[in-house]
């Protein structure tokens, strides 16, 4: 079992407020999502298991969401809006300054496992720009100074 | 006082105003306190419309404050509740559209984060409207601390007896149910949301039925946006007749306009429809004029699929009639600033990558065009042009345009068309020289 206890109890609490289940599909897979930070197959099955839908069901919601990652990444995801109003305001610009702080390009993982790099598209934050997300947080108004303190902090944390 | 986003807001302004509301206490951290709320007057209006209005006296009331929905179609709330059959046998539900994701806004999440208890009554007084016993927030996933934000207002509402069974002692009960998204643009259409909330992929329906008539589970729904819901609220408090003293005749009332892009004060400011958008983009109240002092080279004023305005057509109120008699159109309230800066042709990539992006795939002329188009326009964007390209963007345009099922097609070409119409000689310049006319590269600081 991939899903701990907690996530399935919740996902049968959430599944279970719905008129019909077959709603409690997407919460059920964010909650899988936040618990591992990625999903698959494997995870789809144990959803499908917990809130008594079919496993295809889960699988087609699952991989129709470009938002939950298909493959494991960092211990940080970290996700730059690339859109028009971050664009404006350096958002390129922003993503080459990451992937030169970490040492990696775009859609790689550092070699310590601790950060994923990815561009995504506008995460409604488009007059405090430019911005990322990183796993559930927004990092807004962001500046090279805030980035260098952002990984700092992160790394200390990790 | 610091808040979750940094976003700028003209709530000193708002406080000041006898009119403008929505904005009223989103600078005060506390508001978000169901204590807080109450102190200044929460729910009772919710109260006061389940204990002393008739369903059908709220519908009548919204129709006649002339509220028009704010997520982007600007379509009459009143009418739209009022096609909701009064001898169905089915459960009716309401849908709070919280999936906001059309490039360029951010003022849902504002509304959200700040001021949850009045995005919560405005939905139990729409749903009391329409005969509702659930109804449920559909907010977008990455909305991580906007989710938990609603969540606890809710819990709160529950505890002090604004929801749940038997509100008020009417005997009406009320449940509530914060659903989360998997962060795809489509889901902020009504029946592509729709699917998604009854755990299917996030793919638009054919109309007719309505989701009034046929939505969610089949039953008949009503889908309004975040500061729609926010907006009934105030206009039950306060009647129909103040709402009209705002804003125009046709366009009543008041929005939040988010402003983005090269302005030198990005924020979400709250006016009167009808509001200059030359003034929201240089008053220093506002957008405070183009970063760097450079010129003007045109706005996006309702969201990224709205078309284009150039620098002579911004004398021009923000309302529906206004935009649409200047070619564009109002749409979220969006208004994206681009300075001289910048090339059409790049920031036309990004919004097609986008829209390819978020197609769900259903329709064919969608699905298979903005692939085309992102295609052509990147090769034109990276030197690889060629004579007749120009043509072939505007005949795929014209081939999606009113041919899919949702508006996301449509929402795609628009900005192309007007762009092509606004600087067709930038596009021929790139095609002939391989280049951009104009530098495009935005420094991060």
């Amino acid at each position: 079992m991939i899903l701990n206890k907690e996530s399935v109890a919740l996902m049968q609490k959430k599944a279970s407020q719905y008129p019909r289940r077959k709603s409690g599909i997407l919460p059920a897979i964010t909650i899988a999502y936040r618990q591992v930070g990625h999903l698959n197959d494997q995870m789809y099955r144990e959803i499908a298991k917990a809130i008594s839908v079919p496993y295809v069901e889960v699988a087609e919601a699952a991989t129709f969401y470009t938002m939950f990652p298909k493959q494991p990444t960092g211990k940080y995801l970290i996700q730059v809006c690339h859109n028009i109003s971050c664009a404006l305001l350096g958002a390129d610009s922003l993503i080459e300054y990451l992937e030169q702080k970490l040492g990696i390009k775009k859609g790689e993982t550092t070699k310590d496992n601790l950060f994923t790099l990815i561009s995504v598209e506008c995460l409604g934050s488009c007059a405090t720009a430019p911005m990322m997300q990183i796993n559930m947080d927004f990092y807004e108004n962001l500046t090279c100074t805030k980035v260098d303190k952002i990984l700092e902090e992160l790394r200390a944390k990790a | 006082m610091t808040f979750y986003s940094p976003v700028i807001t003209n709530a000193a302004e708002v406080a000041q105003s006898d009119k403008l509301h929505l904005f009223r206490y989103v600078e005060d951290a506390n508001q978000t306190k169901l204590d807080t709320y109450e102190s200044r007057g929460g729910y009772s209006t919710w109260r006061k419309t389940l204990t002393s209005r008739k369903p059908e006296e709220v519908i009548a009331e919204v129709k006649s404050s002339g509220l028009r929905g704010r997520g982007g179609a600007g379509f009459p709330t009143g009418l739209k509740w009022g096609f909701v059959p009064k001898d169905s046998p089915k459960p009716r539900y309401l849908v709070c559209n919280a999936d906001e994701s059309e490039p360029g806004t951010c003022k849902d999440r504002v509304l959200m984060e700040r001021d949850p208890h009045a995005m919560i009554e405005g939905m139990a007084i729409a749903a009391y409207a329409i005969g509702c016993h659930l109804m449920f927030v559909y907010i977008r996933g990455e909305f991580g601390h906007c989710i938990e934000t609603v969540e606890k207002a809710m819990q709160e509402a529950y505890a002090k007896g604004h929801l749940g069974k038997n509100v008020y002692g009417t005997g009406y009960d009320l449940e509530m149910i914060v659903h989360t998204g998997g962060g795809a643009y489509i889901c902020g259409e009504e029946t592509a949301l729709l699917n998604s909330l009854e755990g299917e992929k996030g793919m638009s329906r054919i109309r007719p039925p309505f989701p009034a008539i046929e939505g969610l589970y089949a039953c008949p729904t009503i889908v309004n946006n975040v500061e729609t819901l926010t907006s009934v609220r105030y206009i039950m408090e306060r009647g129909a007749q103040w709402y009209r003293s705002m804003g125009t005749e046709k366009s009543p009332g008041s929005k939040i306009f988010s402003v983005s892009g090269h302005v030198k004060r990005p924020g979400n400011y709250e006016v009167e429809l009808g509001f200059s958008l030359k003034k929201l983009i240089y008053d220093p109240q506002y957008g405070n004029g183009i970063l760097g002092d450079k010129k003007l080279k045109g706005v996006i004023p309702g969201g990224a699929s709205t078309p284009f305005l150039t620098p002579d057509q911004i004398n021009v109120g923000l309302d529906f009639e206004s935009m649409a008699s200047v070619g564009s159109m109002l749409g979220s309230g969006a208004v994206i600033v681009f300075h001289e800066e910048t090339c059409i042709v790049w920031a036309i990539l990004r919004l097609i990558h986008f829209f390819r992006h978020e197609s769900c795939g259903k329709c064919t002329p969608c699905r298979e065009g903005t692939g085309w188009l992102e295609q052509i326009i990147y090769r034109i964007e990276h030197g690889g042009g060629t004579s007749g390209d120009i043509e072939k963007i505007e005949d795929i345009c014209e081939n999606i345009l009113g041919r899919t099922i949702c508006p996301l097609g449509d929402a795609a070409v628009m900005p192309i068309q007007s762009a092509i119409k606004q600087w067709r000689d930038e596009w021929q310049y790139h095609i002939d020289h391989g280049k951009c006319l104009v530098p495009t590269r935005f420094e991060f600081k």
